[in-house]
């Protein structure tokens, strides 16, 4: 009888590795709620696709789309949804410690605390950062350059989708298991198997390897596209700046996320083979550990900001009307920040007592940095500088950025000093540091890149009203949010606590939380933007393709540009290639149209990046027969993608002409 | 619609190229490789940094120069060498547009590279019966990890090999299976590169430590 027992429990095991019932949350009434409300959502959301037969068209036109328009417009939503979910995280962050003193224990244990603070921060870093700065690129860089797509279109539709399911194994942890809670890098030796037995760190590692293959491939993808598919004319030198912070960007991630997918790997040997790499007997070294993550993350911050700072340059040159200030130093300066990112990564732990002779070395390199991004900044300034500058929405996010960047670079130096950085280590002051130039920088680039390309993508420009309440709601809920996390590191108080003892402190909270409400009502007032430009899109249309009259080549095409970008490849003789082109009285040409090379849709990457995610639950759940028949599937999958040599075909001249010429009469018509 | 562009007019610059400006399919295809093997080197080079600050910490278990069989070495080095010289006799027979010379030596380098794979196995084998796991020692981590990423991108390498032979035979030298040869011969060189690192960092200063 025992024995039979016996028998049943480990065939259970072997179907379900060690994914049980008690894996569900049901104990935590809040994330039950949060799973009913996002079934219910869910069902709603597919019930609909299938009411409307949208599964065909989505399947056709989107999921296998090759097309670098469509896959940028994608990573974007994928970013914007998954900043929900980051934000959900913070407010109850903020919630929980503005209410946790005089003894009460607020509304959150400790179990689930810990994780919300890891997920805020790899879902913001990992899943709305990376995707919405990749998604720029991808959507702007082959119309700046005047190219037809990206140099290798499946293997985008591919990094896209190895994206997605990362988020995916993210957003699944919260109702199946748990996610880590060793805060957003896992260290260890908390995060081996010793100390985090559970399914967590498991998550956390299979999710980021799974869209770390996305983020690495796209970043070669990005680089190729921009050295070999420019536009005749268009040397280094006369590449529009954010073409330039891609090119960059993309380096940077080519030469850092290889550092994190060993170093993952590395840290899962520990946990699932019982390696001593970063154990703490057998010979194991932890800051090992440490070291080569920030070799990864500190180059990590700056694929986060560059790109932004070419969409400030792009933006303060079009709405001052002005040539770009300095395009030489703007550029050098870029290229000095993508080298100096590798020199600092030890300022993020002048406590591991590496000594001073170090230290200082780390410090050091780091204060220079501040040198290029300063120039920036004036050069920036000196664009504006007697420009006829007009304040539309994406000039208020850069104006903004500057005013708020300036505060956080600040404090960045103070950091950078290695005794001042002896008290401030994993205070709040850090917290408000980073969250003051991710904030301020990256996210404000972001919206004022989404208003400024917005009418591009989709030939209608958003709403300004809508756009401004969410920018005032924004900025000054930063301001509240922030400020006083500066003060409470100041006196001493470390991050990631969930109760305190000083009433004294609780004001400093409620004031954060109170700017984390305002920053709620900024992220709403973005979504009625959204909403209440799609109703009004007939009087927000834009069928010049150049609503802000624009200087580089993008605004050349249509307003949403035709899947070919171009009907004939431009020559490029000016960096503000358009601006040049309007200027010198460029004609469109009417006809003379020939066919137009494209490469074909497919679903390799969809099926290729959903067996990855399927074996990196295998591997979280120790369910190995799906693991290895998930991966034996991926391999055989992927030979039998490379059997289909057919990957292109010809728009023909007949239906190039059609598209230009209903082109002609929109321009006509709107005069 | 007219088929006919007016030319442009006297002093004003040609904004667009009449004819199709065609990149040619796989124009970026050895650039892009290149790049992605230098991201691959660069997780060897996490591995080899790992190696070099925890090749010493033995955790009083064996050290290289109990373990490791500098003859046996040998022959598995001029295996992976010998597969390299085999792979280029290969690129110069694709050159001369010899199908089955061009498949003749891509399966000599396979073979070559079965007995470098075989023989790794007989070495881990060997040590694992020593006591000598990945789990002894920081020292045994960091050895396992380097040596068997290697070994895994020559087993990787391998497949890709079969993969290759099958699509020449299928459809011949043509210009895509030409620029799957030459990443590959990329690929299997570079591994190659990475093992006169193994051989040197690993055996050959293991063996004076």
């Amino acid at each position: 009888m025992s024995e039979l027992m016996l028998d049943k429990l480990d065939l259970t095991k072997a179907v379900f590795g060690r994914l049980t019932w008690d894996s569900l949350p049901l104990h935590e009434p809040i994330v039950v709620m949060t799973f009913v409300a996002v079934a219910l959502g869910g069902v709603a959301l597919l019930g609909a696709i299938t009411y409307f037969r949208l599964w065909g068209y989505l399947w056709r036109e989107w999921f296998t789309t090759v097309d670098h328009k469509r896959i940028g417009i994608m990573y974007m939503v994928l970013g914007i949804v998954m900043l929900l979910r980051g934000f959900a995280d913070a407010i109850m962050m903020r919630l929980q410690q503005a209410i946790a003193f005089n003894g009460s224990e607020g509304y959150l244990n400790a179990h689930h605390y810990d994780q919300i603070f890891t997920a805020h921060g790899v879902i913001m870093i990992f899943f709305v950062a990376m995707p919405l700065v990749t998604g720029l690129m991808n959507y702007v860089v082959p119309l700046q350059i005047g190219a037809r797509d990206v140099s290798f279109p499946f293997l985008n539709n591919f990094s896209f989708w190895m994206t997605v399911g990362g988020a995916v194994l993210v957003m699944i942890s919260l109702f199946v298991g748990e996610f880590a809670r060793t805060g957003w890098l896992a260290y260890p030796p908390l995060s081996n198997i010793g100390f985090s037995p559970d399914v967590g760190v498991d998550y956390y590692i299979w999710a980021l390897q799974v869209a770390g293959v996305g983020t690495t491939l796209s970043g070669i993808n990005l680089i190729c596209t921009i050295v070999k598919m420019r536009a005749p004319g268009m040397t280094m030198m006369r590449m529009p700046v954010f073409t330039w912070t891609s090119l960059c960007t993309n380096v940077l991630i080519v030469a850092s996320f290889p550092v994190l997918t060993a170093v993952l790997a590395l840290l899962s040997l520990d946990r699932y083979v019982g390696t001593n790499f970063f154990t703490n007997d057998f010979g194991g070294n932890p800051m090992m550990y440490v070291n080569l993550i920030w070799i990864w993350g500190h180059p990590e911050v700056y694929i986060l900001i560059l790109p932004l700072f070419g969409v400030f340059s792009e933006v303060t040159a079009t709405f001052s009307g002005k040539r770009l200030f300095g395009y030489t130093s703007m550029v050098y300066a870029t290229v000095v920040i993508t080298i100096l990112s590798y020199l600092v990564w030890l300022h993020h732990f002048f406590t591991m007592g590496s000594g001073a002779s170090v230290n200082s070395f780390f410090g050091i390199t780091t204060m220079i940095i501040s040198i290029p991004t300063g120039a920036k900044m004036f050069n920036w300034l000196f664009t504006m500088y007697r420009g006829r500058i007009r304040f539309e929405l994406p000039m208020m996010w850069t104006v903004a950025f500057m005013l708020t960047f300036v505060v956080g670079g600040m404090t960045g130096v103070l950091l950078a000093v290695p005794p001042a950085d002896f008290v401030l280590h994993n205070s709040l002051f850090l917290v408000a540091h980073f969250h003051n130039v991710i904030i301020g920088g990256v996210l404000f680039g972001l919206f004022a890149a989404i208003a400024y390309w917005f009418p591009k993508a989709f030939g209608f420009r958003l709403d300004p009203f809508w756009g401004k309440v969410s920018f005032w709601c924004w900025v000054t809920g930063f301001w509240f949010a922030f400020m006083p996390l500066y003060v409470l590191g100041l006196m001493g108080v470390t991050r990631r606590l969930r109760v305190f003892d000083d009433p004294s402190l609780q004001i400093w909270f409620v004031i954060a939380a109170f700017g984390a409400f305002l920053i709620l009502l900024g992220i709403v007032a973005f979504l009625v933007q959204i909403a209440v430009s799609v109703l009004r899109r007939e009087a927000l249309r834009d069928v010049t393709g150049d609503p802000w009259n624009a200087r580089t080549l993008e605004w050349a095409t249509s307003s949403p540009p035709p899947d070919y970008n171009f009907a004939f490849t431009p020559v490029v003789y000016d960096n503000d290639a358009w601006w040049d082109m309007k200027r010198r009285g460029y004609q469109r040409p009417m006809g003379g149209f020939k066919p137009i090379h494209m490469p074909r849709n497919t679903g390799s990457g969809v099926i290729l990046a959903g067996l990855s995610t399927a074996m990196g639950f295998g591997l979280v759940w120790y369910i190995w027969w799906l693991a290895a028949l998930s991966f034996v599937a991926l391999i055989a999958v992927a030979i039998a993608h490379t059997f289909n040599y057919h990957r292109d075909f010809n728009i023909p001249a007949d239906e190039v002409a059609r598209v230009e010429s209903a082109r002609t009469r929109l321009l006509a018509a709107g005069g | 619609m007219t088929v006919s562009i007016s030319p442009p007019r006297e002093g004003h610059p040609v904004f667009y190229l009449e004819d199709e400006h065609a990149h040619a399919e796989g124009g970026s295809t050895m650039l892009g490789f290149w790049i992605y093997l230098m991201s691959d080197c660069l997780i060897f080079a996490i591995l080899f940094a790992t190696y070099g600050v925890l090749g010493g910490s033995y955790a009083a278990g064996p050290a290289p120069k109990d373990l490791f069989d500098l003859s046996l070495v040998a022959v598995n080095t001029t295996m992976l060498l010998l597969s390299s010289i085999t792979y280029g006799f290969a690129m110069l027979a694709m050159e001369k547009e010899r199908v089955g010379a061009t498949q003749g030596w891509l399966t000599v380098t396979g073979l070559f590279g079965l007995a470098f794979i075989g023989i790794e196995l007989y070495e881990f084998a060997h040590m694992f019966h020593e006591g000598a796991t990945p789990q002894r020692s920081a020292f045994l981590s960091s050895f396992y990890t380097l040596v068997g990423t290697h070994g895994l991108h020559v087993t990787f390498g391998l497949i890709w090999l079969v993969t290759l032979i099958t699509q020449v035979a299928q459809r011949g030298l043509i210009e895509a299976n030409r620029r799957r040869l030459m990443c590959l011969s990329l690929f299997w060189h570079f591994l190659d590169v990475i093992w006169i690192g193994v051989f040197t960092f690993v055996y050959l200063m293991g063996m004076l430590r």
